[in-house]
């Protein structure tokens, strides 16, 4: 780490610019919001959810004075309700369906009151989830990202003995190391990941499949097997300097910050950021909180092929971040001492022939060669497949892009015994769509494993022909 | 988790809950969907001779921004053949042999006719009986409907008609638009009514078009008065309700119906002697889909009081009703406003100045200029913390002891011996 360049910022300062970017309401604020909320029928919000959660329902409970059914309804068709009460792309989902933004341009603030009813299931202990009496069958959890424990907490609610295996040293998997800080702290993940074990779930960490474990022991401990992997590394740039002092795969600059031990943390003056997803955003946000003076973001398309939402980057333009467009990295260069970043050396791209994506591809601007002075360089290009592992896993197959292929409603691999689902499977998505897909697996290992069909709340939103004749969940 | 079944007047029911005599309760397929959403008990729109509605049948009153928080409508009995309605209820009460389904009826003051509708209905299978001496609207012009629930000794002999043929449990309904709700009630018991629901709908006339000059709701340019219900008419219920629960000759459970939107509401009329709750309104509103949580609201909040069974609340605060007389007169409580929650938006200080007894002056204290409430003048009357808008900023505080208590009674009473406080 740069021992030249120390953040201007106090630890209070840096505490500040860390604090909740969306404070819980107040009791006055809950209230009011819920009694705002209509009450549609068939609602677009729940629809727009990927877990589908009863959200006019959890809303109403808030307004009737029953935080615990509120919490249960959330809980019960997303058992990281916590998680993405923070972290969900609310404007894009739930918030962005609200019938309000039609009606008053201002949308009911759902992701708040989700977490204004979780915070009080966990304040006060309520368990609103209950394990299911023991049916002598065992399933082992690969990964304890919110996949890992989505399926593992409908597993058990089912009455299997479940045992979930986590290669770090803490659960919750990027629900822990890779949300941005000022969205949720560690301490949230860490809560929900209890819940987990509260209903009779195993947790072994610090424990790799591969390594402690082999695949072989796995298959052979139990009867079926979730693979809740995620992604790898984050991919490498391919240029020169790539292994210099100073770069940083982004997803290990965000684990330092989430540790809020600040000094541990490696930013410098002038910190690049290449990438343009979620990732990019959540890296140049923290670096300017952190107290960098200039922080860039080196994107090779445009604007409008951002991948990042148009949430996250009017943060980022809130947070003063620069962004340079059509711009690739081509070299990092090293200072005097030949081992430290100090510059990095770029092109101005244009867009070319659309490539395999469909995407015009960028095309390098001849003699457009520039360079800036930075000390850091971040990598947010987007983390690589595990093509490794789940290639040490007979009859399980990858598609050409490296995620796992799995049967749609079950989340079945090509092995019987092995399901997946989460980042994995879709190739890096939000943990919400993992959280569903740790649902969808439960149920598909049950129906496998017992012959049985259940539905889960929220497994699927009900055709519109059949909310003509609709039951009460 | 708690057990929600009753025993109304013989009628066993799975939950509380029923759905009142109205729209939602037309024919058969609605009932049936209401049964599958959790709903206990239904009471068929009241069948008689079928009626011919108007088109405009409904009004309401919003509060604010909030939607129909009083209800009004000038719809009559079933417009459909009994025959039809007959047989729709014998068909849901087999498939749902577990569930109350309780029969309205209303029919022309002759025992005869009264005579045959019962027997007619009773062959259906159903539960119960409901007579619908409430209806204050063309019914109540042709001799039916609320005509006899104003009349107690009308109430007492219609009332007798039914018992002479029926076999099942005959429930009256009662109409609020009365001076008193006791003598009729008691006039239902008396002619034999093993159990009695109430209110029906309230008289009113909803507001008027300040462009047409018509009031609501609109019938070709003309109005007519109608029944009044939802979330208004709750507190209306509610008294009335719980004098006849602790009428000594009210010996008969209740079904009580008013205002019920949320699990609170339900527990409320429970508490205060109703056995069975209807609703109406609340689901003309949301949908049978509210059921849901009434049911698991009211269930979380008798396991957390630790109540095993729902009968344990149903009457727990009827003893704790009296009349004004036996209030305790030097029961003494003062206003205390929390200046670390208060916003400074100053209601309690208007209120108490022009709605009280000034005594919330604002004075400035080292923090800012703040309503402070002079104890001593404070005469404890709730104002301000009704109208306060911050949850927990004013609480009422009680200053005496409670060694001392006196009644108007005592206070006024010309015999020496002391009357116990209720």
């Amino acid at each position: 780490m740069s021992s030249e360049y120390r953040t201007p910022l106090a630890p209070e300062e840096i505490e500040r610019n860390f604090r909740e970017i969306a404070p819980p309401l107040t009791d006055a604020e809950a209230l009011f919001e819920a009694n705002r909320c209509v009450y549609c029928f068939d609602a677009p919000c729940t629809r727009a959810c990927p877990t589908h959660i009863d959200v006019p329902a959890f809303i109403k409970k808030i307004a009737s004075g029953n935080l615990t059914g509120s919490a249960r309804v959330i809980f019960d068709a997303n058992p990281i309700g916590a998680t993405c009460a923070r972290v969900c792309p609310v404007d894009v989902l739930c918030e962005g369906a609200c019938v309000e933004n039609t009606l008053m341009q201002r949308p009911i603030e759902i992701g708040r009151l989700q977490r204004y009813a979780t915070d009080y299931a966990v304040r006060t202990g309520r368990e609103v989830l209950k394990a299911g009496a023991p049916n002598g069958k065992s399933v082992g959890v690969v990964g304890s990202g919110p996949a890992g424990l989505s399926c593992a907490t409908y597993l058990a609610r089912l009455g299997y003995d479940v045992t979930v295996y986590e290669r770090k040293a803490l659960p919750g998997g990027l629900d822990t190391y890779g949300m941005a800080e000022y969205k949720m702290t560690q301490r949230v993940s860490a809560e929900e990941a209890r819940q987990v074990e509260r209903l009779g779930v195993k947790f072994r960490l610090d424990t790799e499949i591969g390594k402690e474990v082999t695949v072989e022991e796995l298959e052979s401990r139990h009867d079926g097997v979730f693979l809740g992997v995620g992604l790898g590394e984050t991919g490498r740039l391919n240029i020169p300097g790539e292994g210099l002092e100073g770069v940083y795969d982004a997803l290990y600059v965000i684990e330092r910050i989430k540790s809020r031990r600040w000094e541990t943390v490696p930013v410098g003056r002038t910190v690049a950021v290449i990438g343009a997803g979620n990732t990019a955003i959540d890296a140049v946000t923290q670096a300017r909180r952190l107290g960098a003076e200039r922080v860039l973001l080196v994107y090779r398309r445009g604007q409008a092929e951002m991948p990042a939402y148009e949430y996250e980057y009017e943060l980022a333009k809130q947070d003063a971040v620069e962004f340079l467009w059509h711009t690739a990295p081509v070299e990092i260069i090293a200072d005097g001492s030949g081992e430290r970043v100090a510059s990095l050396r770029c092109v101005r791209t244009e867009p070319g022939e659309p490539d395999a994506s469909g995407r015009r591809a960028p095309r390098v601007v001849e003699g457009s060669e520039f360079r800036i002075d930075v000390d850091t360089v971040i990598k947010a290009t987007g983390q690589q497949k595990m093509r490794e592992f789940f290639a040490n896993i007979p009859g399980v197959e990858t598609d050409k892009a490296g995620r796992v292929v799995v049967e749609p409603e079950t989340m079945r691999t090509g092995n019987p015994k092995f399901f997946a689902g989460g980042d994995c499977v879709n190739g890096g998505r939000e943990a919400v769509d993992a959280s569903q897909m740790g649902k969808l697996a439960a149920q598909g290992i049950h129906l496998a494993l017992t012959g049985e069909r259940v539905e889960f709340a929220g497994a699927r939103v009900p055709l519109t022909e059949e909310t003509q004749n609709v039951n009460a969940h | 988790m708690a057990d929600l079944s009753v025993d109304f007047a013989g009628i066993k029911s799975p939950n509380p809950f029923w759905l009142a005599s109205a729209p939602p309760t037309n024919m058969g397929s609605m009932v049936e969907r209401a049964f599958d959403a959790g709903w206990g008990g239904a009471v068929w729109k009241t069948l008689g001779e079928p009626i011919r509605n108007v088109c405009s049948r409904l009004a309401a009153v919003d509060y604010g921004p909030q939607r129909m928080m009083g209800l009004n409508n000038i719809e009559l009995i079933t417009d459909r053949p009994l025959e039809v309605n007959l047989r729709e209820v014998r068909e849901v009460k087999r498939k749902y042999p577990k569930h109350a389904v309780i029969v309205s009826l209303m029919v022309e003051s002759r025992r005869e006719a009264w005579h045959e509708i019962v027997k007619r209905a009773e062959d259906t299978g159903c539960d119960g009986f409901e007579l619908n001496f409430g209806c204050p609207h063309g019914m109540s012009e042709r001799g039916m409907g609320a005509a006899m629930g104003q009349v107690p000794d009308y109430t007492c002999m219609v009332t007798e008609w039914v018992k002479e043929a029926a076999t099942i449990p005959v429930i009256v309904k009662l109409t609020p638009n009365v001076t008193s709700i006791n003598p009729p009630a008691r006039a239902a018991v008396r002619g034999g009514a093993d159990a009695l629901s109430l209110i029906n709908t309230i008289n009113s006339v909803m507001g008027v078009n300040l462009d047409t000059l018509v009031p609501h709701p609109n019938v070709n340019g003309m109005a007519a008065h109608g029944g009044y219900c939802g979330p208004a008419v709750k507190p209306i219920a509610l008294n009335m309700v719980s004098e006849l629960a602790r009428d000594p000759e009210v010996t008969v459970p209740i079904s009580g119906i008013g205002g019920i939107s949320t699990w609170r509401d339900a527990a409320e009329f429970l508490a205060l002697g109703s056995t069975t709750v209807q609703v109406c309104t609340a689901v003309m509103h949301y949908g049978y889909r509210i059921v849901e949580d009434l049911i698991d609201g009211l269930s979380n909040y008798l396991d957390d009081k630790g109540f095993k069974s729902v009968n344990e609340l149903i009457g727990a605060s009827t003893p704790r009703v009296t009349d004004w007389g036996n209030l305790d007169l030097n029961y003494k409580t003062v206003a205390r406003i929390d200046h670390a929650k208060c916003i400074q938006c100053n209601l309690c200080h208007i209120a108490c100045e022009d709605g009280a007894h000034q005594c919330i002056p604002l004075v400035q204290l080292e923090a800012g200029r703040y309503p402070v409430v002079d104890e001593h003048e404070c005469v404890g009357c709730n104002l301000c913390y009704l109208v306060c808008p911050v949850p927990g900023c004013i609480s009422m505080v009680r200053l005496d002891d409670g060694t001392q208590p006196l009644t108007w009674r005592e206070l006024t009473s010309r015999q020496p011996q002391t009357m116990t406080a209720d």
